[in-house]
């Protein structure tokens, strides 16, 4: 059987949506920032599948970049996390309503 | 040629693993769950010839990422609270707008499939996944992005260093 891109499109589809349906369900606002990590993987599957289906180098120099930034994105809401915690004793995000009223 | 078998077990693992981390009630279980997951798409980004990719993906992501999110739960103390309610009423909604998403990528997915079915070649690709040709990109064209990821690193550290910071007041 040939192995085509679109397996590739097709699982990094279907892992986006775990990570949709991450986002949207859960209320621990720690498993909602690893829900927004796995959905920059699926992305980045995407973009190395369809790199190197193009024989393009440049696919990849993205996926460095979405890492650097994910590294960032990641540190900074952790400490959003731990701050927010400190103020509120929760990680509840349905008990995080700050900007609300 | 990537093996079809090698990429079946990898991708079969890896939804299983982002099933685990989204079932999972317990914040570091879901944790591990994540890290078997991006284990499973390295070993897919090396099938693809993304060496240099997959070794990245190992050490940023199931190495330091991971680490971090593990760190702060452990920091949180999550135990010692009562347990978050999960799964409410929103469960309905969520997972409709979630299908909603997944119906959207594969209707794009069905309008490319006569465009660019194309099989994934080891000639070419060698040659581009390779630490040296990733280099001879970056360091020539896209020289002022890696600088300016750089500063972008400098500033989140000490801007969640700021965040964190405990304050005496």
């Amino acid at each position: 059987m040939e192995l085509t891109l679109n397996w590739f499109l097709s699982l990094s589809a279907v892992l986006f949506t775990i990570g949709v349906l991450g986002v949207l369900f859960r209320r621990n606002v720690i498993v909602v920032l690893m829900s927004v990590e796995l959905m920059l993987n699926a992305v980045n599957l995407t973009l190395v599948a369809l790199s190197q289906a193009m024989g393009d180098v440049s696919g990849q120099i993205l996926v460095f970049f979405v890492m650097s930034v994910a590294a960032a994105e990641a540190a900074v809401g952790l400490a959003i996390v731990i701050a927010i915690f400190r103020n509120k004793l929760t990680v509840d995000i349905s008990q995080i309503n700050l900007f609300k009223y | 040629m990537v093996a079809p078998f090698l990429f079946f077990f990898l991708a079969v693992v890896a939804v299983a693993a982002a099933l685990g981390m989204l079932l999972s009630r317990n914040p570091v279980s879901s944790a591990l769950w994540l890290i078997l997951n991006m284990l499973c798409i390295a070993g897919l980004y090396i099938t693809l010839n993304a060496s240099f990719i997959g070794a990245i993906q190992i050490l940023v992501y199931a190495g330091a990422i991971m680490v971090l999110f593990l760190f702060v739960i452990m920091l949180l103390n999550l135990s010692s609270l009562p347990r978050l309610q999960e799964f409410d009423w929103k469960k309905v909604v969520g997972f409709f707008l979630g299908m909603v998403v997944l119906a959207q990528l594969v209707y794009m997915l069905a309008l490319s499939l006569d465009v660019v079915p194309a099989a994934i070649v080891a000639e070419e690709a060698v040659v581009t996944g390779s630490a040296r040709t990733i280099a001879a990109e970056l360091f020539t064209k896209h020289v002022l992005a890696f600088e300016v990821i750089g500063i972008l690193l400098l500033v989140a550290t000490i801007g969640a260093l700021m965040l964190a910071k405990r304050r005496f007041t």
